[in-house]
């Protein structure tokens, strides 16, 4: 290391908290969680103090630590790049890190694994870090590999519960399916720019280094590697198809499904794509693929949010729907409109699941929506803050920041792709529809149960974080805080279409909400019943098929036919020399055992014979 | 006299003396640990960019024969520090957790596997390399034989079938070495000198070259398990008591990696290039990680389990030589250690369960966590490790190798060459071992404990070797450095990346 500068310590300061807590657990028993939370206090101070500059794109890579490092020309190390755009994230990460930290020592009072709990909650803060920070994408995969792991660890929080254990496994292997692409786009870019993998001299490539040249004869390769980076961002942005694991993940505590599940990692895909638009700008095919995935994700997860009924789930499938908003923008070539989308909803989405924690803490581990109601009542702080939430996320206009991000995500897809705007609009629709559902069936009419009927609000330390959070829903789109951000400003587009947008998304979002009033006021159970959607498209069942049949069926095949051939046919050959060896060396009545030692011996006189009498006679 | 030659010597000097009636915990544990220090405070003092490629430090030379001409020599690089560091390291956590006393048998066992092992990679005459070598396997096939799991009559078929494998394979590996030796010769003097060897080797032609690779990368193949002469490795590492496993596993498979490495890649550049060399090379690998993945994912026993993907793996250091860039050679090397560690690790922990738990079937086990957090967590350095997540030893030689393979030197925009295509059907493996890794993981330690079925947290004495392995994996993983600048001059292997 060289010096302690700003990046060092918001990366390696969580490192040690982690260590200090997975080493003396035992001795730290609560002074565990204060440590954590005091170390997630003091990123949150820096990454603040660290958005005042300003300065170019990329920036100068600050080293931090040598990972593997040949030579000038071969080095893989862990730098950090300070630019806007790492600023931004920064401080999201860190400070929603924060909130959350702080909720968590509410949340998990009665938990006799807090400090496992704080630990792994360090281990992600160190993780997403060092993803923000990531100069290059061997250190980005590393961080994103990490990720995974803080993710597996805290989804299986409560490893006694069978589902929790399943949820985490599947998270880690869907994303290690999307890294394998991940991982074939850093070999081939690898490859393409001659070993060198930092994003800066990657970016100076494409621009007018040798790719901007040979750009024509290398279209396949360069189309190859966005495709294959893409893949990882779809594992860990959860887009169609390997979207399965995120609704599985809200296993795991619900604080945990705020920060890591809505707020910073699953943004992590994106956040990712936009360090590398020179390479999706590059590619047109790539850009269309990457859009059309995001499309698709955005409006079949809000058809699947349509009919949950746990009000994690339905949050979870929100996420889904809003990330395939922001891949779809910066396949669109609009990576500011997604990376501002990515802010704004980082607030709001962990927003929303605070505020369930909140549900689900008052209504003691109840997460049915249809067990609930009247809770407006019960719980006015939790409801006040839960809606401010949704109408951020369902874009109520000119007051929340939902309303301007979006419009700009649907004001690029207008420009470049109408199909694509038709989507996000109608996605809008239904997002307007099942947020209202949600808030009219879990907060409104009468209480469904004991349980909701005795409901209240949580304490002060949980109650906090969702003041700060509804505060910044409705403000962090404003130009003094976007700036302060430093959030890419989204290019304006003609006025026109700017106002045929914004009728569009405010049609839609009226819609919803009238519908859902239309449905829901007043019911006590779901007047909709749309199997398909209920069941998520069966593509889970259809997984579970795939990994039954495709693999351990192929599995059981391929040990069957390695037992006949390899080990029955090629393995015949010295069978049929050892039962000779053997039998005469029983017939020495040596048994086994001398056998072994016969033959070894042997080995080694045979070696010494040919070395000393057979050798020198061929060599003459 | 050398210091390599202590370390050789005193392993099999202090089992000498166990058999006489020396204490035995305490002589063997004795006996690693210096031999651990010695080689360790080597590796401090050791400046890897001093030695020039294909030279030695702390070199010693007995001349035993004139013609031809053997002589007991030791020396040392970087690579060879590297295994030696590896070897001692395992000796010291293998014999340690032998614990009854009665096993007087197991740490002389134990002892002179370390002791060939170290023979064979201190050795810089390549008559002495293969000796101890063969040397080295008389104690695991009898330990197998003698005091293996299962009936006896399994495990005597078992130890059987692996002497019969390995007896055959270094056979072939004696043909090869032998022609080696003839061909490369300088004068009318046989030399078996690593060094020496190396000097003739450009004016061999390149089909000669590519006939006594193919013979070296079968004999040497099947003692690493190189795909399809594998099938004697899953048995008897299932079978081998804990510490002959650790070692087996750990230490001297890596045996027949770092003949290639020192032997047949830098004396036989040209046969290493050879198409239809390298073709059969890529197929045979992708057999270790393809088909024994799949292989993998359909054991159901923990024991089994460990000792396929052990045979896997093998398929990435493969990989590394089969690319033969500097690179993904220096990849291989850290490969060697940190799968050496992680396999060490893994047998630990389950010899452990075995005893303690009498079965290692997945389906009997569960919710181990609940009452041995400590195992939980260091068996996840091993799974981990073992699955490639990056910050432990493994994902630095990985991503090493797999870098290595689309080196600038290799690299063609117009189309991906057979290697290429390789490694990218090779990191499907990497899915494979998450998911073999991760169900056990969650059907020993998740969930709730079957009934009966449970065991504690070992002992504080008992935590030393399985916290210093784990350690071990962390540090490198981190740093791969630590390792890294003690190959940090191209060594003589690395010509191949001349291509």
């Amino acid at each position: 290391m060289n010096s302690i500068t700003p990046a060092s310590i918001v990366l390696l300061l969580p490192l040690f908290s982690a260590f200090t807590i997975l080493l003396l657990h035992k001795q730290l028993k609560g002074a565990a969680a204060l440590i954590s939370i005091g170390s997630s206090a003091v990123c949150a101070i820096v990454a603040m103090i660290m958005l005042g500059a300003k300065d170019t794109p990329f920036g100068e890579p600050q080293h931090i630590l040598s990972f593997i490092h040949l030579t000038d020309t071969i080095n893989f190390d862990i730098n950090a790049i300070i630019d806007g755009q790492s600023r931004g994230m920064l401080f999201i990460v860190t400070f929603i890190g924060f909130l959350v930290h702080l909720y968590s020592h509410g949340y998990m009072k009665d938990d006799e694994a807090r400090p496992r709990y704080f630990g792994s909650l360090s281990m992600f803060m160190f993780s997403m870090t060092g993803i923000v920070l990531a100069d290059n994408l061997v250190m980005m995969f590393i961080f994103w590999e990490l990720v995974g792991l803080s993710s597996y660890l805290l989804i299986g929080h409560w490893f006694e519960k069978p589902s929790a254990c399943d949820a985490a496994k599947k998270a880690f292997l869907t994303n290690r399916v999307g890294d394998f692409g991940f991982m074939i786009g850093i070999l081939l870019l690898f490859g393409l720019n001659h070993g060198s993998v930092e994003f800066a001299d990657l970016a100076d490539s494409f621009k007018n280094g040798p790719l901007h040249d040979v750009k024509e004869h290398h279209q396949w390769v360069i189309t190859a590697a966005a495709l294959c980076i893409f893949m990882g961002a779809v594992g860990k942005s959860a887009q169609v198809p390997l979207h399965v694991w995120l609704p599985d993940a809200m296993e795991g505590p619900t604080p945990v499904s705020a920060l890591i599940h809505a707020a910073t990692m699953v943004a992590a895909g994106v956040y990712m794509l936009v360090r590398v638009s020179f390479l999706i700008g590059a590619s047109e095919f790539a850009g269309e693929v990457i859009a059309g995935v995001g499309g698709i994700t955005a409006i079949f997860a809000a058809l699947m949010a349509v009919q949950q009924n746990d009000i994690k789930r339905i949050l979870a499938y929100s996420t889904l729907s809003q990330l395939g908003y922001m891949v779809m923008a910066v396949g669109l070539g609009a990576g500011e409109a997604g990376m501002f989308h990515l802010y704004t909803h980082a607030f709001f989405k962990a927003l929303l699941f605070l505020g369930s924690g909140a549900v689900i803490y008052a209504c003691h581990h109840e997460q049915d929506i249809w067990k609930m109601g009247g809770l407006n009542k019960q719980t006015p702080a939790t409801y006040i803050t839960f809606a401010i939430g949704t109408a951020a996320l369902i874009g109520v206009p000119f007051v929340t920041s939902g309303f301007w991000s979006k419009e700009g995500i649907l004001g690029a897809a207008y420009e470049h792709c109408k199909i694509l705007f038709a989507i996000g609009a109608f996605t809008a629709f239904l997002t307007a529809f099942y947020m209202t559902r949600l808030m009219i069936v879990a907060f409104l009419g009468k209480p469904r149960t004991d349980s909701a009927s005795h409901a209240s609000d949580p304490p002060l330390v949980m109650v906090g974080p969702l003041l700060v959070l509804s505060i910044l829903s409705l403000t962090s789109a404003l130009p003094i805080v976007r700036e302060r951000l430093q959030a890419m400003v989204p290019h304006e587009h003609h006025s026109d279409a700017h106002w045929l947008i914004v009728g569009v998304s405010i049609t839609a979002l009226v819609a919803g909400v009238a519908l859902a009033f239309k449905l829901y006021k007043g019911k006590d159970k779901d007047p909709l019943n749309i199997p398909l959607f209920a069941n998520k498209f069966y593509v889970d069942e259809f997984y579970a098929g795939l990994v039954k049949y495709a693999q351990d069926r192929l599995a059981w095949i391929v040990t069957g036919l390695e037992r006949i051939f390899v080990d029955g046919l090629i393995a015949r050959l010295p069978a049929a020399i050892a039962c000779r060896i053997g039998s005469a060396a029983r017939s020495l009545q040596a048994g086994h055992l001398q056998g072994y030692t016969f033959l070894l011996g042997a080995g080694i006189v045979l070696a010494i014979y040919v070395a000393v009498f057979v050798l020198p006679r061929i060599g003459g | 006299m050398s210091p390599l030659e202590i370390v050789i010597f005193l392993p099999i000097v202090a089992s000498l003396a166990i058999w006489l009636g020396a204490p035995a915990r305490i002589t063997s544990i004795t006996a690693a640990l210096i031999n651990l220090l010695i080689i360790g405070g080597i590796a401090l003092g050791f400046d890897g960019s001093k030695l020039a490629p294909g030279e030695f430090a702390h070199v010693s030379s007995r001349v035993v024969l004139e013609n031809p001409a053997i002589s007991f020599a030791v020396g040392i690089d970087g690579m060879s520090l590297i295994l030696a560091l590896l070897t001692t390291l395992v000796t010291f956590a293998a014999v340690w957790q032998i614990v009854a006393e009665k096993d007087k048998v197991f740490h002389i066992a134990s002892l002179l596997i370390s002791a060939g092992a170290l023979g064979a990679f201190l050795s810089t005459d390549i008559f002495f390399l293969y000796a101890f070598h063969e040397l080295a396997l008389i104690p695991t096939f009898l330990m197998i034989a003698l005091h293996g799991h299962g009936d006896q009559a399994t495990r005597r078929a078992v130890a059987w079938k692996i002497t019969v494998y390995l007896g055959l394979g270094s056979l072939v590996l004696l043909a090869g070495l032998a022609a080696l030796v003839l061909n490369l010769s300088e004068g009318p003097t046989l030399t078996f000198d690593v060094t020496a060897l190396a000097h003739k080797s450009a004016s061999l032609p390149a089909a000669t070259q590519a006939w006594i690779f193919f013979v070296l990368l079968l004999g040497f193949g099947t003692l690493v398990s190189l795909f399809p002469m594998h099938s004697w490795a899953a048995p008897a590492y299932a079978t081998a008591p804990t510490s002959v496993a650790m070692l087996h596993a750990g230490v001297l498979k890596k045996f027949g990696l770092y003949g290639l490495l020192r032997i047949a890649l830098p004396l036989l550049p040209l046969g290493a290039q050879a198409q239809w060399v390298q073709q059969a090379l890529l197929l045979m690998l992708l057999g270790n990680i393809l088909v024994m993945g799949l292989v993998t994912i359909h054991q159901d026993r923990l024991d089994d389990m460990l000792a396929n993907s052990s045979v896997m793996h093998m398929g990435y250091i493969f990989l590394g030589i089969a690319a033969g860039t500097e690179l993904a050679l220096k990849g291989a090397v850290v490969l060697m250690f940190a799968h050496g560690v992680s396999i060490a690790l893994s047998f630990a922990l389950c010899g452990r369960m075995r005893n303690q738990l009498g079965t290692l079937e997945f389906d009997k086990l569960g919710g181990l966590a609940t009452h041995a957090p400590l195992l939980t967590v260091i068996f996840a350095f091993a799974a981990f490790a073992s699955i490639g997540l990056p910050g432990l030893a493994n994902f630095a030689g990985e991503v090493m190798v797999f870098l290595g393979t689309f080196d600038s030197k290799l690299w063609s925009p117009e189309k991906l060459n057979a290697l290429q295509w390789t490694t990218i059907l090779s990191l499907w493996g990497v899915v494979i071992s998450a998911v073999y890794m991760l169900r056990a993981y969650r059907k020993i330690f998740f969930g709730t404990a079957a009934s009966g079925l449970y065991m504690k947290d070992p002992a504080f004495s008992q935590r030393v070797p399985l916290v210093l392995l784990a350690a071990v994996l962390l540090i490198v993983g981190c740093c791969p450095g630590t390792l890294l600048d003690l190959i940090k001059t191209a060594w003589a292997a690395a010509k191949v990346a001349g291509l």
